[in-house]
């Protein structure tokens, strides 16, 4: 059955080094993501493991198979690129059909798979139609209808949903997996979108620049992500500059511009480093100004925006020193409606503030994403 | 647009179609693919014409008045830079043609370049750029084109996830600061809500309901848009009682109150609860709450999403911020389920069936 290694790949174009001496191993049976910005090596990553691109160096192996000059059609995975190439004569219940047919099952077992498949990607109705009949979203479907259907245990999905509405999205990825699930399939799905990532898969590999930043469980990666960009990356946070002031068995105190500090639960550092300090916008919580005792991390503070988002509103504030944080709020919790200009507290729960290393390349640098 | 309708030979892409965009406000259109969404906008900007209705903008009539008379400003799914034109021509073409060359308007074109982090490229033709680059450069043309009417079209469709929350809460403060109107069409809801002063929900060529991003999500009037703007829970039940207070349903033997007042006369209704209103604890048996037992359990980042299988049958999805206590709650506990009953929503039960109702294909 499909495990899947690989040791030390190089994959260059030109002077552009699109993967860079990346290991990793991929267990049978396991939904995998490779969640990235635009030009991290994701889909170059997938192409060298289907074998429509050959490394440069590194060993690639499926199951125990060196498989680095292994014709793609010879490698049992199935490849679901992000421009579907989909055959233009034939209908849509013939694409699926095809590999299923190919592999040699008879056409009333390629045909019955085939159906059920549309019937999961919600193309049943059109099972007669041909591909330049589709809209794009539909055409999408039908690559995915047919990678699952050809019957490969490896299967290398592109942003299978990309091309979706939103709110499609979001139902069909409880189902890819379900279906991935109950096949027994090993898949390894390229996505931009760290919220897909977190329902779809067993474990996240997140890259940047053609390498591995993390790999973990996705509560892992959200809750203890490794560096600054894999914090910023998955999900909304909230970064503050600060050095080292004063440190004991329990924790540190951080020093902020403009004379704030904020206490953190972490501790090993030495005095007057420079740090950059972490903090979800969900545990950044806002509270309205009343009467409250002295407490450790409750900073004065103006909302400056107020965003809704249906399940969450978003105030962004503005602390005393200058610096902006976001809070994330559930809609349910905040009924009561705190507008722009409005004085209030922002409480930040001493272990929920995460501290990394200040980055050589400057802040600023780490965060872009653009 | 008044009664405005656009027929491609059989199919009816937008159905007497009557919208007022005020001045200065920005206006997102959402649906699912095929709604005529794009129809809508294709006509406001001169590139399709209506076949039936009038097109108004400041009170003239824009039917027949060409593309290039009507002071418009436009970026489309498919993006037209110009291409023998470098980035920084591409977005101050507008300001160039029509003469503009004060310190005024040179530094308002440096600071959309800065404001999409296009410092960079100034120089670049748009063939070397990448997809997100292009649309990038087609957003500053459009906001420093002097245009007062934008219109987008999935202005944000082909960019990251993550540059795309970004850059949509710049795109809604420079149309703003700006004092621009702007015309929104994305398939994508969230982003609609996070910038839009208002929304117009499509479906199947008609508008279902315009209202602003906290009323369509808290008190939406159809079911469609229950189900489309945001997760809803929906059941299907009996009214036993109504008061001016609210409502009581019957749904599977079990009971619920929602404190919204009844204005139908059907008795079988369907009920909407977002997932996130649901108050979740320990198995404590009173007569406001359903029992039952959690199927699955998925992690979302900022919350987690629960399956709750009630004792009466109904599957129902519980929202709960991580914040609070999602870590003690696992995939085969038991728990007690709450509704609030001012986040009970009742909708006489549609004609053409739930599912149908809700379908957004």
């Amino acid at each position: 059955m499909p495990s899947l290694r690989l040791l030390n790949v190089t994959k260059r174009f030109g002077k552009i080094t699109a993967i860079n001496n990346l290991s990793l191993e991929i267990k049978d049976g396991e939904y995998v993501c490779v969640l990235g910005p635009t030009g991290s090596g994701k889909t170059t990553l997938l192409r060298l493991i289907a074998g429509t691109l050959k490394s440069d160096e590194g060993a690639i192996y499926i199951g125990d198979r060196l498989v680095n000059d292994v014709q793609p059609q010879e490698r049992n995975t199935t490849y679901v690129p992000q421009q579907y190439a989909l055959f233009p004569h034939l209908s849509v219940i013939e694409n699926v059909a095809f590999g299923p047919t190919a592999r040699g099952l008879s056409r009333k077992e390629a045909y019955e798979v085939s159906e059920q498949m549309l019937e999961m990607t919600r193309l049943a109705r059109r099972a007669k139609s041909f591909p330049n009949e589709l809209s794009g979203g539909m055409q999408q479907r039908l690559a995915l209808a047919r990678g699952l259907a050809s019957g490969a245990d490896l299967l290398l999905m592109d942003e299978p949903l990309g091309a979706l509405d939103a709110r499609l999205r979001v139902e069909l990825r409880y189902k890819l997996r379900s279906l991935v699930k109950e096949r027994g399939l090993t898949a390894i799905h390229v996505t931009h979108d760290q919220e897909e990532a977190m329902i779809v898969a067993d474990r996240i590999i997140v890259l940047r620049n053609g390498q591995v930043q993390q790999e973990a469980a996705p509560f892992t990666v959200y809750n203890r992500p490794i560096n600054i960009f894999v914090a910023h990356f998955v999900g909304g946070a909230n970064f503050l500059e600060g050095f080292v002031a004063e440190a004991d068995q329990q924790g540190s105190w951080i020093q902020l511009r403009n004379g704030l500090a904020l206490r953190t639960r972490e501790t090993g550092f030495s005095l007057g480093e420079r740090i950059v300090l972490m903090i979800r916008e969900e545990m950044t919580q806002t509270l309205r100004k009343g009467k409250r005792k002295e407490e450790v991390n409750l900073l004065s503070a103006t909302i400056s925006s107020v965003s809704f988002l249906g399940s969450f509103i978003v105030y962004e504030i503005s602390l005393e020193n200058g610096d902006v944080v976001n809070s994330k709020v559930p809609t349910s919790l905040s009924k009561e409606n705190i507008s722009v200009g409005e004085k209030v507290y922002v409480r930040l729960e001493p272990e929920h503030v995460k501290t990394y290393p200040y980055p050589t390349a400057g802040l600023y640098k780490e965060l872009e994403v653009i | 647009m008044v009664n405005v309708t656009k027929r491609y030979g059989e199919i009816l892409a937008a159905e007497n179609i009557n919208l007022q965009v005020e001045n200065k406000e920005y206006m997102c259109i959402i649906g699912p693919s095929g709604c005529g969404k794009t129809t809508l906008i294709k006509c406001v900007a001169g590139i399709i014409e209506p076949t039936e209705g009038e097109i108004y903008t400041d009170n003239k009539l824009m039917n027949n008045v060409p593309i290039q008379d009507r002071e418009i400003g436009y970026v489309f799914q498919e993006i037209a830079l110009f291409p023998h034109m470098n980035v920084y021509e591409n977005v101050s073409y507008g300001p160039t043609v029509k003469g503009w060359t004060s310190a005024k308007t040179r530094s308002l074109i440096e600071e959309m370049l800065n404001m999409m982090a296009l410092r960079d490229r100034v120089k670049d033709y748009p063939h070397v750029l990448s997809g997100g680059a292009k649309q990038k450069t087609a957003i500053a043309r459009a906001l420093s084109s002097g245009s007062l009417l934008l219109l987008f079209d999935e202005p944000l469709g082909s960019l990251d996830a993550k540059v795309r929350t970004v850059l949509r809460h710049e795109l809604r403060r420079m149309v703003k600061e700006l004092e621009l109107t702007a015309i929104h069409v994305t398939h994508d809801q969230e982003e609609a809500m996070a910038i839009a002063d208002r929304i117009v929900v499509m479906r199947a060529g008609r508008i279902i309901e315009i209202g602003t991003p906290l009323e369509l999500y808290l008190h939406p009037k159809h079911l469609f848009t229950a189900n489309f703007v945001g997760e809803s829970n929906f059941m299907t039940g009996q009214i036993v009682a109504a008061t001016s207070g609210g409502a009581t349903v019957k749904i599977n033997g079990e009971f619920l109150h929602s404190a919204k007042k009844v204005n139908f006369k059907e008795q079988k209704v369907v009920v909407a609860i977002r997932p996130e209103f649901i108050v979740m604890t320990h198995p404590e048996r009173t007569t406001r709450t359903w029992e039952g037992r959690i199927e699955n359990k998925v992690f979302i980042g900022s919350t987690v999403r629960y399956e709750v299988r009630t004792e009466n049958g109904e599957l129902i999805a519980v929202k709960r911020p991580f914040a609070s206590d999602a870590l003690k709650w696992n995939v085969g506990n038991r728990v007690s389920l709450a509704f609030p009953p001012d986040s009970i929503l009742l909708y006489p039960y549609p004609e053409e069936g739930l599912q149908k109702a809700i379908s957004i294909e």
